[in-house]
């Protein structure tokens, strides 16, 4: 009697479980587990990207979306690390100088098709210009989802102790050229009147990001290659001029903080910085000082905007490159776009707005934000890039080395970098 | 007769036990070692021969293909432009660490190997660096030896303006080797203590008794006595300064120029930045043949200059 309400018990024991084991088997089964590797560990990015997995998760429960912060120096390296070693993640961000690497050699999964087909997308609407480093024949490879202008911050109350003329000022008068920023970051590194503060700070160049020195050589219409990409031009007039001039501005004016030395403008000791726009969050609100943002000046060739970029996209190597497509299309649909852009300014023509645009930037004015952020995102050039980018940039990096000196010899420099960079340019 | 018969040991087959006791421990000796001898195969021998076969070919990692290209990596290696000026930098910063790092561990541990009144905390202190974090301790250096970082302004306190210690490339260099040997310099000189405090005191007092100055008795007592912590650390020292790589990359970065591109840094770049992971495999396949004939040269010398008791 036992044994037959002990085998009962068993069988529909069994018969409650069978069914829930198999439901779960077979939920595993269908999960998606997505990853994307990001350069940001900023919480407030973090949550918005949050956000975002969990209102794709609400039309499809079974994927699930993480984001893995690599290391902002080292990103492009462990990611192609994690590659080699079988190890790819199924979405990561891309910085624009290493894009033609990962659009040439077909590492990309193409989303021209899943971003058309998802509703209400309009793909037509992003700048061309903005798409060009992200496509292939027709095909758009990795979404830009952020395009941040290069402009310059300033600081006014350093600028006012020594006795120079504001960027307001010289904007007003018609001047904002780079022979007067010099003048007044000069009038600041020089500290005949105010000690120990920097002059003009380009961000993150830090004599081994030279491809950063494009927002000062712009203006003189330098650029170290060809358009086509096939050759060195940085021995072509424009760029000797504008390496002498930064020379000058560094070693001869002190308006630029030399090789070693560090200065902070956000710690309010320098008089200006070029940086990107999306940087205005590390403006200090312990100790404000009065800051401004305006445009790059004035080169000898004219008026001229830098724009960098970083795109989305998606790994061929990954197990689920159809579903991680579909939840880029919905990172960097319109409306997420515009949540996307309080940090990451977008390069859809609708968000190109004064009003949008301060929604998502309150610290910035209106005329700061035409003047300097849809301006620049319209018109502006993208940073250098290359493909085999890591390869070229070692070499210049290697070979400018020889101009950051006091007595340098620009031109003969230049050419040894042509003659460096030349073959790996045609190749 | 009979007894004999029914032992008797049927033809070919081996009078004694198979297992004997000189078996069993042999048996026993390679169970202990097993777990060092397997891990020596898959992590070390495995690898090895990967690394051998991946220089064998080109892997675009990007693309996903991976082709067999023959010696083509090896032609590579011996037509690279930069190589030489690659090997020239590890030279010069294998000799200068050994140099400044073996002289300055065995002058400490001569001067801490005294019986005085709290020499316990000099022994402490100079031993510390080595516990501390490599890449911590190398950006503390790394402030410390900006144009207005620390070093500087102390010469400056005497008048004295300091170079751009990292921008130029003889000061790189030796920053480089001077951050390295205060970080493991230590390690050395505890090894030294151990060994001078192994020296017999007899073999002093005789040498004294005799007229010997002090100097003599470093040189024919001491040195002789501690040759083989010398030659240990020698080979501990040349092995560890072929394989620098935090302090390079966080210090300099390999510039200005390639001035202190060493080769391990080099084979990062080549592998990890570029992509380039089959010419990456060979330098690395040319980094442990520099490291077995330095290791096997040192090896050989201890006949000539190391003194064993026995």
């Amino acid at each position: 009697m036992n044994y037959h309400k002990s085998l009962k018990s068993a069988v529909a024991a069994w018969a409650i479980a069978a069914p829930l084991a198999w439901s779960g088997f077979a939920n595993a089964q269908d999960a998606v587990n997505l990853r994307m590797t990001i350069w940001s560990a900023n919480e407030a990015h973090l949550k918005l990207f949050n956000e975002i997995a969990a209102g794709f998760k609400k039309d499809h429960p079974d994927v699930t979306v993480t984001y893995e912060s690599l290391p902002f120096d080292t990103y492009t390296t462990a990611l192609t690390t994690q590659i080699a070693g079988g190890n790819a993640p199924d979405m990561a961000w891309i910085f624009e100088t290493a894009a033609y690497d990962f659009v040439n050699s077909g590492a990309l999964y193409p989303l021209t098709d899943t971003l058309k087909a998802a509703k209400d997308y309009n793909l037509d609407e992003l700048s061309a210009t903005a798409a060009e480093r992200w496509s292939k024949d027709g095909k758009l490879y990795a979404y830009p989802f952020s395009t941040s202008p290069f402009a310059m911050f300033v600081n006014n109350d350093v600028i006012k102790a020594a006795g120079a003329k504001t960027p307001a000022e010289l904007i007003a008068a018609g001047h904002w050229t780079w022979d007067n920023a010099i003048a007044t970051a000069s009038a600041v590194g020089r500290g005949d009147k105010v000690a120990g503060k920097g002059g003009l700070i380009v961000r993150d160049f830090n004599y081994q990001m030279w491809q950063n020195l494009a927002s000062i050589w712009n203006g003189w219409g330098a650029s170290p290659w060809s358009a086509d990409g096939k050759t060195c031009s940085m021995t072509e007039k424009p760029m000797v001029d504008a390496l002498t001039f930064i020379h000058d501005a560094i070693f001869k004016k002190k308006a630029i903080p030399g090789p070693g030395e560090n200065v902070d403008f956000f710690a309010g000791n320098a008089a200006m910085t070029i940086t990107q726009i999306s940087r205005a969050s590390l403006l200090p609100k312990d100790k404000p000082f009065a800051w401004d943002l305006v445009p790059l000046p004035k080169g000898p060739a004219g008026d001229y905007a830098l724009i960098g970029q970083a795109g989305i996209g998606v790994m061929q190597a990954g197990k689920n490159a159809k579903t991680a497509a579909e939840f880029v299309a919905y990172m960097t649909n319109p409306q997420n776009s515009i949540k996307l852009s309080q940090f990451f300014p977008s390069a859809r023509k609708s968000l190109l707005n004064a009003e949008v645009l301060k929604k998502t930037n309150p610290l910035l004015s209106q005329e700061q934000l035409d003047k300097v952020v849809i301006s620049g995102i319209t018109t502006g050039k993208v940073i250098p890039g290359h493909t085999g980018f890591a390869q070229i940039q070692q070499a210049v990096r290697s070979g400018l080395d020889a101009v950051w000196r006091p007595d340098a010899d620009i031109p003969g420099t230049l050419q040894k970098i042509c003659g460096q960079i030349g073959p790996l340019l045609k190749r | 007769m009979a007894v004999a018969q029914e032992h008797a040991i049927p033809e070919g087959r081996s009078s004694s036990p198979f297992w004997t006791v000189a078996r069993r421990d042999s048996l026993a000796g390679f169970l202990f070692i097993a777990p060092q001898l397997i891990g020596v195969v898959v992590f070390v021998l495995i690898p090895l021969g990967l690394v051998f076969w991946y220089s064998l070919h080109e892997w675009d990692v990007l693309a996903n293909t991976f082709t067999y290209t023959g010696a083509q990596n090896y032609r590579m290696l011996i037509e690279d432009t930069n190589l030489l000026e690659v090997l020239g930098a590890t030279a010069i910063f294998s000799a200068g660490l050994v140099v400044f790092n073996l002289s300055l561990a065995l002058l400490l541990a001569v001067l801490l190997n005294q019986k005085l009144a709290g020499i316990a905390i000099f022994r402490t202190l100079f031993f510390s660096p080595v516990v501390v974090s490599l890449v911590a301790w190398t950006i503390v250096w790394g402030f410390l030896l900006q144009k207005n970082g620390g070093i500087n302004g102390v010469l400056q306190v005497f008048g004295i303006e300091g170079p751009n210690w990292l921008r130029e490339e003889t000061t790189a260099m030796i920053s480089v080797i001077v951050v390295q040997v205060f970080k493991n310099v230590g390690l050395n000189m505890i090894l030294f203590l151990a060994a001078l405090q192994g020296v017999p005191n007899e073999l002093y007092e005789a040498a004294r008794i005799d007229g010997a100055p002090r100097f003599k008795q470093f040189r024919r007592i001491t040195l002789p006595l501690i040759s083989p912590t010398i030659l240990l650390t020698s080979i501990i020292t040349i092995v560890g300064s072929l394989q620098v790589f935090a302090q390079i990359a966080v210090l300099t970065q390999g510039g200005p120029g390639l001035s202190t591109t060493v080769l391990v840094y080099y084979l990062y770049q080549q592998a990890f930045q570029f992509h380039f992971f089959g010419y990456g495999s060979t330098l690395s396949i040319l980094l442990f043949l520099i490291v077995a004939v330095l290791t096997f040269a040192q090896w050989q010398m201890r006949k000539r200059i190391v003194f064993y008791e026995n």
